[in-house]
């Protein structure tokens, strides 16, 4: 309860003096505008459009398509990484040709890949997804690998004595004692995955679809910076609920299990 | 009400006779060639209760697990009832010297998977069956449990019950309470004692500890290292549950510690 309060007692004072520096308190005589709203729109701009956009259904439409592209996108990530990952922990020849390559263009920020991938694939959702696969991939690879390699060998060993096979011991033993890891790396693929997607949206327009990224995109195109501002916030929600609602429960669960919680 | 009737499996008492023929095996270390045994040969009863003593490197782990099939002999060959020992089989369960149970799994989870294993039995009998070994380990109330939320002692406790839950042949302890405080060890005696006559399994213990292997074997035998072979054999015919603190028992675990120190002062180990 206190944390919570913390948490929203700061938020409001971010909001009082943001609200304060763009001539938004006016009305209670505190007038300090320091920008005008092209350089950096008020708060009741930003919510007025949140909420004009959300009555007319388009954030909400442009929402459901970014989020179908993320979650597809990231499911064949992790369905390529997770395997590619538990391979290059268990042969040294995938680790040292994968693995590397792995380690390689983890360190290569996604949106790299756009130029290519508009030549490959042209302004498609293919394209989009190809930046978000390999905005995932590697990190998830990486922890997968790193995850299993952790795992005391002891545990393969008593299940092997218990008659478990090896493909058995792999996926009831082995997956599970390296969950911590690898659900580590599925949370750092998802915050990768969604910074790749929003900067492949801002730079790829497709006509199959008009993102949250376009959105941004287009705002910045026409100075209209309460619509860059508003769709600045819904991928900071996003990103919020999904480490609230997907990640925050499987880690708590983990913590409780392994005895590795703090509080 | 009439007592609901245990399960058949419950009833099943399997043992096995074991033996160990002319086995060998070296290991590469950094400082060259280990024999970790050296033509080594054992035969073990049905319902045998034997302690392998000795100081650390004399192979008596390594014959553990070529007799749990972990490991492969050189030469020579194990058997469980005439038959060779070709890899891990449900038959010879292991416990070892870290409890080795899994922390994504609850106490009675743990005591699960190896049964899981078995086939022949629905989940409900399982069930039925890993409560009644986690009743033998005096676990019961722990079936929810976490398994960092536990003792060391109660680790043991759990692994022993996830070990005996498929009903092996053979149980095979590696050094298991060599970790714990000596109260609990003491109790454990008993229990082992106790679980070994209400099962009777064929148990293989494994220790460094002379007093403990005299306290639980119908046979200590001493192994020496460098190479590793078994020097001596120790008949342990004292009337059970033995205690530790026993004058007798302390007798005989001289005798043993004696026997080892000469083979030390020899110069044939270090």
């Amino acid at each position: 309860m206190k944390n919570t309060t913390q948490t929203l007692l700061f938020f409001l004072l971010l909001i009082l003096i943001w609200a304060g520096v763009t001539g938004d308190l006016s009305f209670l005589g505190i007038d300090c505008t320091l920008w005008s709203p092209y350089v950096l729109p008020s708060p009741s701009l930003v919510a007025q459009y949140l909420w004009d956009n959300t009555v007319n259904g388009k954030l909400p439409l442009s929402m459901l398509i970014t989020l179908k592209r993320l979650l597809i996108g990231y499911v064949i990530g992790l369905l390529i990484g997770v395997p590619l990952g538990m391979l290059a922990a268990r042969f040294t020849c995938v680790r040292n040709t994968v693995g590397v390559l792995g380690l390689g263009f983890q360190g290569l920020p996604s949106v790299c890949w756009v130029p290519l991938a508009c030549i490959w694939f042209g302004q498609t959702e293919a394209a989009l997804l190809f930046v978000v696969i390999m905005g995932t991939l590697w990190s998830v690879l990486l922890s997968t690998e790193n995850g299993i390699r952790n795992v005391p060998p002891i545990y393969a060993r008593a299940a092997r004595t218990m008659g478990s096979s090896p493909l058995h011991t792999l996926l009831f033993v082995t997956l599970p004692a390296s969950a911590p890891f690898v659900v580590s790396g599925m949370k750092q693929g998802w915050a990768f995955a969604w910074r790749s997607l929003m900067a492949a949206e801002i730079y790829v327009s497709v006509v199959s679809g008009f993102g949250i990224g376009q959105y941004l995109h287009y705002g910045r195109e026409l100075q209209r910076m309460h619509q860059v501002v508003g769709v600045m916030f819904i991928i900071i929600l996003v990103g919020l609920l999904a480490d609230k609602l997907l990640f925050s429960p499987a880690e708590l669960w983990l913590h409780r299990r392994w005895g590795t919680a703090r509080d | 009400m009439t007592e609901t009737a245990p399960h058949p499996e419950l009833h099943d008492f399997p043992t096995a006779r074991l033996s160990v023929e002319r086995v060998t095996k070296t290991f590469e270390t950094q400082g060259g060639l280990v024999t970790a045994l050296q033509d080594v040969s054992i035969s073990i009863r049905e319902g045998e209760f034997v302690c392998f003593v000795g100081p650390s490197g004399c192979g008596k782990s390594t014959l553990l697990n070529i007799i749990a099939g972990l490991e492969k002999p050189d030469s020579g060959q194990a058997l469980i009832n005439g038959t060779p020992i070709t890899e891990p089989g449900r038959d010879r369960l292991v416990m070892f010297q870290e409890h080795a149970l899994f922390p994504w799994l609850d106490v009675i989870g743990n005591v699960m998977f190896g049964l899981k294993q078995k086939p022949n039995l629905n989940n409900r009998e399982r069930l039925e069956v890993a409560k009644y070994y986690l009743y033998l380990v005096k676990m019961d109330n722990f079936a929810h449990a976490n398994i960092h939320e536990l003792s060391g002692g109660m680790k043991q406790r759990v692994a022993l019950a996830r070990s005996l839950a498929p009903n092996p042949k053979i149980l095979l302890m590696d050094e298991p309470f060599s970790a714990l405080d000596a109260m609990t060890r003491e109790q454990l005696y008993g229990d082992i004692q106790d679980i070994w006559q209400k099962r009777k399994k064929t148990i293989i213990f494994v220790t460094h500890n002379v007093r403990e292997a005299v306290c639980l074997g119908d046979r200590v035998l001493l192994f020496t290292p460098h190479p590793g072979r078994i020097r001596e054999e120790f008949a342990v015919n004292l009337p059970r549950p033995r205690n530790i603190n026993d004058h007798d028992l302390a007798d005989i675990s001289q005798r043993i510690t004696a026997a080892l120190k000469g083979y030390h002062q020899a110069g044939e180990c270090d």
